[in-house]
């Protein structure tokens, strides 16, 4: 087992002339060869995943001027983030504002998602029985993954602008004589441009703890008398509850973090918890920046840890 | 006997046919609009049909230096692909044992995939920031920065691929039968001609379905780079840098280009996993089979 070892001890070793390979006496011990293999990628997460994050909330803690960062220890980002936030009461202050506008965005995205991912993965799982249609169909599901996400978004622009398609069909069979403003650049274009991108993600996990559901358990169902819905309510839902929230929480979180779906197809005009983490990197003020990553890290990991609860997901992979 | 549909499979495929159509309808659309004639704006109807926007993107006259973010992207998608595949099939080497740090490793991956890209970005743009100013107050006062494609930049997009790749792993493991490893011990194959002769060419085919996540995911991948990647920037970058400048049909020929990579790596992607697929059908072992 210790194919990386070997490579990395004799690079230029011929296949076929192991026999005097075989005979070697030293073997290296399993669990070095297991720190050998996982480490270089344990090393990667450490370096660009870990300790970033470890600085994240270091700096969150930090002082800060016009232009650069000052190491010394000071609340003030998190009191400029939340400023204002007793004094007005009981108007709601800035950040709540945008907290609450974030979770509803979330909210419509994962709702919507949810139902679409939901009947599309029943589909492939179920109605599509031959093997070779359900791989396509997947493929075809999975294509636009592959693409880029700013070119999905901008792709909308010629269907919802003021010229485009959407306003000249509805202007020429009047319906409306004026060509309609909310459909670009609005609260409505961002759901519809999050729902478009992220759907992909409840399709996938939906579709793969279904195929894995028992048909037999739906015979049985059927001959106990069971309808359609009561056999979706109470053998299908159950069963594919794994994959909903594994799907959920993949919504969730990118919709909590986004600012790049949520600027283009906003019109860079709608606040939202990553947007003004990218408005405070943009102004330098990075220990804000920092503070507003906390809370949005918080915030997303109270979510998670409510939805895992539900379910196991190391079991489910 | 041949049982009728369902009435729900009909409603269920027009639903599925009308997703279809939503997922790939607006990308069809300016695929079209980036053959505007040069008098055509950003809207149908065509105003002519010609490649002038196309064109001008690689006369390096237009909006940007694309070619300069061309190969900055391309070097990037590269170097990534090469890294994950290779990390990744390490990894899920070693996960087919018990080792300490086993759930550590296991937790990282996940995590990093689901904390925001924007706090990893800021992470990472932070900790070289960090790096850079020791380096300037200790050894070098003229040091000017180590964020960069390769330094940075490759950090934040492997953040975003290795998970991808581990998890393929796991599913490419959870199906492969290690009797055929024992079989080659057991003919005396070392540990190093059981992997390269019979655990790799069973695999190959979703090693090479890494490799297609790990450059697309790279070639796209916007949110991790934004704060992270330096000085310069990738296509991707630069694309949605043009989104609050929209006047003409050039930012449509952009994408038309850069779909047109994504497309071709695709297509290469699956047509080899196609011919390794059925080349191993036609060979017999079934171990490695289905996938991706």
């Amino acid at each position: 087992m210790s194919e990386e070892v070997l490579q990395q001890a004799a690079p230029g070793l011929i296949p076929g002339s192991g026999t005097a390979r075989a005979a070697k006496p030293t073997r290296l011990s399993p669990s070095f060869i297991s720190w050998l293999q996982a480490g270089p990628m344990m090393l990667v997460f450490l370096a660009f995943f870990l300790i970033p994050l470890v600085f994240v909330v270091i700096v969150s803690f930090w002082d800060y001027n016009e232009y650069q960062l000052l190491p010394a220890f000071s609340g003030r980002g998190y009191t400029d983030t939340f400023e204002g936030c007793i004094a007005q009461l009981p108007e709601l202050c800035t950040i709540a504002k945008t907290y609450l506008k974030t979770l509803k965005l979330c909210f419509l995205v994962w709702a919507i998602t949810l139902f679409i991912g939901f009947w599309v993965a029943y589909f492939l799982a179920f109605h599509v029985k031959s093997k070779t249609w359900q791989m396509g169909l997947s493929l075809l599901c999975t294509i636009p993954f592959w693409t880029s996400n700013v070119i999905r978004m901008i792709a909308w622009i010629p269907l919802l602008g003021r010229n485009g398609l959407v306003n000249t069909g509805l202007m020429k069979t009047g319906l409306i004589n004026h060509p309609v403003e909310w459909l670009l650049f609005s609260e409505f274009s961002v759901v519809l441009a999050l729902v478009h991108l992220f759907t992909f993600f409840m399709v996938v996990p939906i579709f793969n703890s279904m195929v894995r559901i028992d048909k037999s358990l739906i015979e049985a169902a059927y001959d106990a008398g069971a309808s359609g819905f009561q056999t979706l309510v109470n053998v299908i839902i159950p069963l594919a509850k794994p994959g909903i929230v594994i799907g959920s929480i993949f919504v969730i979180t990118i919709v909590m973090g986004d600012f790049i779906t949520i600027g283009v197809m906003g019109g860079q005009q709608i606040a939202a918890a990553g947007k003004i983490i990218e408005t405070r990197v943009n102004a330098l003020q990075f220990p804000a920046a920092a503070a507003n990553a906390v809370i949005l890290l918080a915030i997303t990991f109270l979510i998670i840890t409510m939805m895992s609860r539900i379910v196991d997901i190391k079991k489910e992979l | 006997m041949k049982e009728g549909r369902p009435r729900s499979f009909y409603v269920l495929a027009i639903f599925f046919a009308a997703y279809v159509l939503f997922l790939y309808g607006p990308m069809i659309a300016i695929y079209v609009l980036s053959f505007q004639g040069p008098q055509g704006g950003l809207t149908f109807p065509m105003n002519g049909v010609s490649t002038f926007w196309i064109a001008k993107l690689f006369q390096g006259t237009g909006i940007v230096d694309l070619g300069a973010a061309f190969r900055r992207s391309l070097l990037l998608g590269i170097v990534v692909m090469i890294v994950t595949v290779v990390l990744s099939v390490a990894a899920g080497m070693a996960f087919r044992r018990k080792f300490k740090a086993q759930s550590i490793l296991f937790y990282s991956a996940i995590a990093s995939l689901i904390v925001p890209s924007i706090i990893t970005s800021l992470g990472i743009s932070l900790e070289f920031r960090i790096i850079d100013d020791l380096i300037k107050a200790h050894w070098n006062e003229n040091f000017e920065t180590s964020m960069g494609l390769l330094t940075s930049g490759l950090g934040a997009h492997l953040t975003w691929t290795l998970p991808f790749g581990l998890l393929i792993m796991f599913a490419i493991f959870n199906r492969f039968d290690p009797r055929l490893e024992e079989a080659a011990r057991d003919l005396g194959a070392t540990p190093w001609q059981t992997f390269r002769h019979v655990v790799l060419p069973i695999i190959l085919p979703s090693v090479i379905g890494i490799g297609l996540f790990g450059f697309t995911l790279s070639w796209d991948e916007l949110a991790r780079s934004s704060q992270a990647i330096g000085a310069v920037n990738t296509l991707p970058l630069d694309l949605q840098g043009l989104t609050t400048t929209v006047t003409n049909p050039d930012i449509y020929a952009l994408g038309t280009v850069i779909s047109a990579v994504s497309f071709t790596v695709i297509t290469l992607a699956l047509g080899t996993i196609h011919v390794l697929n059925k080349r191993q059908a036609a060979k017999g072992s079934d171990a490695g089979k289905g996938l991706v």
